[in-house]
């Protein structure tokens, strides 16, 4: 099977999308660029020292490798993106609007009532929470790929607390400053301009009782965490303060920061807290992340929390494989964006079906994450496959599968010169009074020839993702 | 507007840069004295525990006050929260919480002392290389300090790290004296005796201030002397006075900033007030060991006001 | 009858506390089986932050402490009009679906005991199974106090054959589970007959019966509420009806003392 090559398709010739880029290619001397790949690992290791300082040990601080080839994407393809992406996004609001209160369409069988009923990301402390402008997941991080000229499938939707828009921006400011002449030359749509997007976002969804401009502050579960990094530059960059749980507490009415002047009113808190730690009086009672009584003070109505608790029910893997009946219930139309093809191992026609072909899927588990837990069939020896087997027999509704799909490459730079390798795309999405998409997102590339892995902790780099502004 | 939180990491930040520093100049004083009077040396090194408040734990772990050991356990020993490296690294997970505070070249500056310092005390530190480890550890603190200054904004931000810097410095200061004062004393000072000598230029240079004493004072050491330059100068920047001159200046700052006078302030003028009326003859009269201890209990009392001033908890 | 409540809860504590918060489920709804006359919460010590209804409708406030208060106290008070409805509260309301009722809570998760005792269950129409259900465990927990406190699992109540009304009614709707009946557990408070001063307050359960909605089952004294039952609060389990829920930051040692009186 040949993948579909974004930038030189093997039938077709180079692709529009690339020709300048290509243009300018052409007239460079490899020695440059053989340099430039290693200006790269300076700026970004100068800049990465970021990334690097803010891991647990310095042993297991890595750097995410980085391409110097962008990803290049013409405006119309993106057109047609973000209409997809933004009815997908509606239709998630208005799932998880329905699911905390009417739950009109498991009344209606579009979706098993027991698949929300058993699982655990359903709050039934949500329950008749309206937040302002009705927006329950604010952030969202959909992942998309590609595998032909114009079939574009979504991977999964990231409707908790989606992470890696820090190195979106990190990598367009490494490539602006190893080639500014590109960017004179080839006009790419700004993505700088997301922290201002994201505070923007969320003083929309400030609570009803608030007057003037909202206090924001970024919620993070501390320094040891792997994604302070990003929680640190967010605040940075959006000038608000970065708060940890012990900062915190219900005063006057309202979740309130301790400051060296006093305890000072929050208004939104942008959390990147699970669910679980977020209110040790209302959740896991040991929890020093959060902030206890902070569900009391949101259902008043007194603080907006973004992503709201709960929202972990849509992008469930095993909601996932609804999305198309979820979407046409709520928007009354077909997708525009599709679903990968999905067997739900819970149902015994779709076992199966995938205990019989399990050379030929992939098998993820329902709540796993970071591609840990999944086999990837045609890819996995016969002893794996036959253990992954037996777990699947002994847990069918553990796991979903679906086909391996060949996902579209772009080439990277080795030392050979260019090469392709498979890639996906996360764009960032921002929900409040209105849609925001920035015009780029996180495309991650598997960096081993022929593998179709691309998560960072599984060898996977990051690309610069070009936005034509054609 | 700033959390407590990060001004309390800011404040520890700076106190444990200080500490860093305190621990290389106090071993580098006792390795001047165990290099040129090896009789006295394990006496000297019981000296450099004490006024490094190491000196029970020390005890606990080693038996022989040596250099070897000493050095050991006060530089590289991550047992012992006070050695450079452990404080070191205290003070770059305190800029690491307080990073969006910070400019890029102050962090940059913390962290790479870090990491100079991990990799230098990574093994035990033969005793040729010790003078050159001890330059190394006050270069790294230099280049820090340098950072800050020349780059951060005169701010609150600001402020809480220069407390944390002050409080330390007037800790350490004042212990150092503490451990020795009976060696200032009047009665038992054979003047021009070599043994006090050597005693008393243990303490300057610990501070790092045998040299400037020169220049201050005829080039003859005398205690009363030294005991008024380190808890009177004002101008030397490693006394008593100096320390809180700037102590109750950057918590005037932070109380014109907020337009509040608190309750810190208050502590700190007061002290500083008392240094400054004070002459040095009145502090022997009383009793320079009492004075000092009194000294040390404020200073640890001001630490505790401007925690609860300024929401550190 | 029209009962007059009075609920006093006192908290002493050994220090000053540095933070601490008390959520309170104390505001009674008017209903089928009652109608609220008057009704207030006095507090001394603690500061009321937010009052919210809850995902089960339970007008809930969110106290505050802090400093010195030693002691804090919350008296709740009023007159309730009540019904006998033959233990029947009505048809189900509220966003929260009836399947959530379901559906076992860590307290009432059920061994083999409580599947054992389910089991026992004789045939029959949905109220005679269910009221079989009910004497069944007044016969196997005896009424004893200080056997069973707070975290104590409805299995475990079984498995030890004493408990109070908390383990009855976690019993109670955890067996009418394995039944099939959605069920739930209700705090509120009892006046008993031959008495003003109450023990303590009272909980019991629900089970919802096509056609008829909710009816109530007091497994520790074996009868459906009749007019000297007030009900407060609902919820899945204890935990989620609970009237005082806390939680203390520091050191402080806690010291609890009720005082209930229920009288016509």
């Amino acid at each position: 099977m040949v993948a579909f090559d974004e930038m030189l398709p093997a039938e077709a010739g180079l692709r529009r999308p690339y020709e300048a880029y290509d243009g300018w290619l052409k007239n460079q001397d490899p020695a440059r660029l053989t340099e430039k790949m290693r200006d790269a690992e300076r700026v970004f290791r100068k800049t990465g020292i970021t990334f690097a300082v803010y891991g647990e040990q310095e042993a297991s601080e890595r750097l995410i490798p980085f391409d110097i080839v962008p990803r290049i994407i013409s405006g119309n393809e993106w057109r047609r993106l973000t209409q997809g992406i933004e009815q997908r996004v509606q239709a998630l609001n208005a799932f998880l609007d329905d699911i905390y209160h009417r739950q009109e369409i498991l009344r209606a069988g579009r979706v098993p009532r027991e698949l929300i009923a058993t699982n655990e990301a359903f709050l039934p402390e949500m329950i008749g929470v309206r937040p302002p402008a009705g927006v329950y997941t604010h952030i969202i991080g959909v992942d998309i790929v590609r595998i032909a000229e114009n079939e574009f499938y979504v991977l999964e939707d990231n409707a908790r607390t989606p992470s890696g828009v820090s190195y979106m921006l990190e990598n367009r400011e490494t490539m602006l400053q190893l080639f500014p002449e590109l960017f004179q030359r080839i006009k790419v749509h700004p993505v700088e301009n997301y922290p201002q997007l994201l505070r923007q976002s969320l003083a929309a969804v400030k609570p009803n009782g608030v007057n003037g401009a909202p206090t924001i502050a970024v919620l993070t579960p501390g320094s040891f965490n792997s994604a302070y990094f990003e929680h640190a530059f967010l605040a940075d960059q959006m000038g608000v303060q970065l708060v940890e749980g012990q900062d915190l507490r219900v005063v006057d009415g309202h979740v309130a920061m301790r400051t060296t002047e006093g305890y000072k009113q929050i208004d939104v808190l942008y959390r990147r807290v699970d669910d679980a730690y977020l209110d040790p009086l209302t959740f896991k009672p040991d929890s020093a992340l959060g902030v206890p009584g902070i569900m009391d003070v949101y259902r008043a109505g007194n603080i907006t929390i973004a992503n709201a608790p709960g929202t972990g029910i849509a992008d469930d893997k095993a909601i996932y494989s609804y999305m198309p009946e979820i979407i046409e219930f709520y928007t009354g139309r077909k997708p525009i964006l599709g679903n990968i093809p999905t067997w739900r191992c819970s149902e015994a026609n779709s076992l199966k079906y995938v205990q019989e072909h399990l050379a030929e899927l992939v098998v993820k588990e329902v709540h796993g994450s970071g591609g840990y837990g999944m086999l990837v069939g045609p890819a996995a020896t016969r002893k794996e496959r036959e253990e992954f087997s037996k777990k699947l027999a002994a847990r069918p509704s553990n796991y979903i599968a679906q086909p391996t799909l060949s996902l579209s490459t772009c080439p990277i730079l080795t030392e050979k010169g260019l090469a392709p390798r498979h890639v996906d795309l996360r764009p960032f999405v921002l929900v409040s009074d209105r849609i925001r998409i920035v015009p780029g997102g996180l495309t991650r590339v598997a960096l081993k020839e022929g593998s179709l892995v691309v998560n960072s902790s599984q060898g996977g780099g990051t690309k610069d993702t070009w936005v034509l502004d054609d | 507007m700033l959390l407590g939180r990060t001004a309390n990491g800011l404040y520890w930040m700076n106190r444990y840069i200080e500490r860093t520093e305190n621990m290389a100049r106090l071993i580098d004083a006792g390795l001047r004295i165990a290099l040129t009077r090896s009789q006295d040396a394990s006496e000297e090194w019981k000296s450099v525990l004490l006024s490094a408040g190491a000196a029970s734990s020390f005890a606990g772990k080693h038996s022989d006050y040596t250099a070897e050991n000493v050095a050991d356990f006060l530089l590289r020993d991550m047992s012992n929260p006070s050695s450079a490296v452990a404080a070191m690294e205290t003070a770059r997970n305190n800029a690491r919480m307080v990073r969006t505070a910070l400019t890029r070249e102050t962090w940059e500056s913390i962290n790479e002392a870090w990491m100079a310092l991990k990799r230098m005390l990574a093994s035990p530190i033969d005793q040729r290389e010790l003078p050159g480890v001890l330059d190394a550890i006050k270069r790294e603190t230099a280049l820090i300090r340098g950072s800050f200054y020349g780059t951060m904004l005169r701010n609150e931000i600001f402020d809480f790290a220069q407390l944390g810097t002050y409080m330390e410095r007037a800790d350490n200061t004042a212990r150092i004296l503490d451990v020795k004062y009976y060696v200032l004393l009047p009665s038992v000072s054979w003047v021009g005796s070599s043994l006090d000598n050597y005693q008393w230029e243990s303490i300057l240079r610990s501070v790092a201030a045998h040299r400037s004493y020169r220049w201050v004072y005829e080039a003859e050491y005398k205690p009363t002397n030294i005991a008024e330059y380190l808890i009177l100068n004002a101008r030397m920047p490693r006394s008593l006075s100096f320390s809180y001159r700037f102590l109750a200046e950057h918590l005037k700052f932070l109380g014109e900033d907020y337009g509040a006078r608190h309750p810190a302030q208050e502590i700190a003028e007061r002290i500083y007030a008392r240094l400054r009326g004070t002459e040095i003859k009145d502090i022997f009269e009383t009793g320079l060991h009492e004075f000092l201890a009194d000294f040390i209990r404020d200073n640890n009392r001001l630490g505790d006001q401007v925690a609860q001033d300024f929401g550190f908890y | 009858m029209r009962l007059k409540v009075s609920h006093r809860t006192e908290y002493s504590y050994d220090e000053p506390i540095r933070y601490g918060l008390q959520r309170l489920r104390l505001w009674p709804a008017s209903g089928p089986a009652q109608t609220m006359l008057t009704w207030a919460l006095h507090i001394e010590g603690a500061r009321e932050e937010v009052r919210f209804l809850d995902q089960f409708g339970n007008d809930t406030r969110l106290l505050s402490i802090d400093g010195d208060p030693h002691t804090i106290s919350v008296v709740a008070e009023g007159e309730i009009e009540t019904n006998d409805t033959a233990g029947v509260s009505g048809p189900h309301r509220g966003f929260a679906p009836l399947w959530l009722f379901e559906h076992q809570t860590p307290l009432t998760a059920p061994g083999t005991a409580i599947r054992d005792l389910a089991a026992s269950v004789g045939d029959g129409g949905d109220l005679q199974r269910l009221h079989g259900l009910m004497a069944l465990i007044q016969q196997r927990i005896a009424y004893v106090t200080g056997t069973t406190d707070s975290r104590t699992t409805a299995e475990e109540a079984l498995v030890k054959g004493t408990g109070v009304c908390q383990d009855h009614s976690h019993v109670f709707a955890a067996s009418a589970r394995l039944l099939g009946f959605p069920a739930r557990y209700v705090s509120g408070y009892l006046m008993m007959n031959d008495r003003v001063d109450q023990v303590a307050t009272h909980a019991w359960a629900e089970a919802y019966v096509s056609d008829l909605g909710w009816v109530g089952f007091d497994a520790a004294n074996g009868m459906s509420p009749d007019e000297r039952y007030v009900r407060v609060a609902v919820g899945r389990d204890y935990r989620e009806a609970m009237p005082i829920a806390g939680i203390l930051i520091g050191h402080a040692q806690e010291r609890l003392a009720v005082h209930i009186t229920v009288e016509q």
